[in-house]
């Protein structure tokens, strides 16, 4: 199957670097939230096996649940990049088709989480309830806080999209919240390792 | 009378990209890296609970993040066709968030408990 590829049109004022300041910019974020997630991934990692009281991650956690939350993810980093493909071409149309999927990709996953958190709170494990808890909630709330942000910048180019201020000349900014997105969701793939799928054991004398 | 000015390209000539501008991949290479991402996330969660496999859990499960990362972040994000200058901020960023996980969790021996 032959690959299809086409080259990317951007517009943007002359800068020194001869890249657009607009994308190095939220490279230059993205990794200063490499960071941000890189201390609340190590603050988790210290503390998950820390608890002396219940509940422990093995009693909350519904791994099947939390794998379908990860390909919802996933196929929203596609349709994202889909949109992006769709409005390099000039098609406005499909583009805001991806666009919406995203969004609601997007929106089920907080869905998710905000289901799952209710369930944990009912279970007994609260912010306060003990290390894992408070680690827990901090970087998964911090990663849904993200992706919440994303889905309002996806709502709003979708609706910028009406009024004709998206267009093939300026796919970069759809190309810049597409970054934010992907980066949405390679922080999950690393959550998805680190906080679902390694094991903690129970510490010693934990009730 | 005023002068006409007629102009000869073609109405639907195709922009030059600029010098910076990579070759973004088409649709379906797209859905094909999009394919191999959900096949690595099914073999992750397969591997979790295979008995077997225990004993190779985590660094299997590393493996299959890093993959998962590197697809994400060359095709999607574009890393692998545009500007290396945005692979160096990026790199940079990640750099540091792996010292810092390194150093606190050796200073805290994690990884001798």
């Amino acid at each position: 199957m032959a690959t299809v590829e086409h080259a990317v049109v951007e517009e943007h004022a002359a800068t020194s670097t001869g890249l657009p300041s607009t994308k190095l910019a939220m490279w230059l974020f993205l990794a200063s939230d490499c960071l941000l997630f890189g201390a609340l991934i190590t603050t988790y990692v210290l503390y998950r096996g820390a608890s002396v009281t219940g509940p422990f991650p093995a009693d909350v956690f519904d791994i099947p649940y939390t794998s379908v939350s990860s390909f919802v993810l996933l196929a929203s980093s596609l349709t994202m990049v889909l949109a992006l493909a769709a409005i390099q071409r000039g098609d406005l149309g499909r583009c805001r088709i991806w666009l919406l999927a995203t969004a609601l990709l997007g929106m089920t996953f907080l869905g998710g989480q905000v289901y799952e958190f209710t369930t944990f709170v009912h279970e007994g494990l609260t912010l306060k309830t003990n290390m894992f808890g408070t680690s827990f909630y901090l970087l998964t709330g911090f990663h849904g806080t993200h992706v919440g942000v994303g889905v309002l910048m996806l709502l709003t180019l979708f609706s910028l999209s009406f009024g004709g201020r998206i267009t093939q000349r300026n796919a970069m900014t759809v190309e810049l919240v597409g970054l934010y997105w992907h980066f949405v969701d390679i922080v999950w793939i690393v959550i998805f390792t680190v906080v679902y799928l390694i094991p903690t054991g129970t510490p010693p004398g934990a009730s | 009378m005023a002068e006409t000015h007629v102009d000869e390209r073609p109405a639907e000539e195709e922009p030059v990209p600029p010098a910076h501008a990579g070759r973004h991949p088409g649709p379906k290479e797209y859905v094909r890296i999009a394919i191999v991402l959900g096949v690595i996330t099914a073999l992750e969660v397969a591997v979790y609970y295979v008995e077997g496999a225990q004993d190779y859990l985590i660094p299997l499960l590393f493996f299959f993040s890093f993959v998962k990362f590197t697809l994400v972040v060359m095709w999607f994000m574009h890393l692998k066709f545009d500007s290396r200058t945005y692979a160096r901020f990026f790199v940079m960023g990640l750099a540091g968030a792996i010292t810092l996980f390194l150093i606190v969790l050796l200073i805290f021996q994690v990884f001798s408990n």
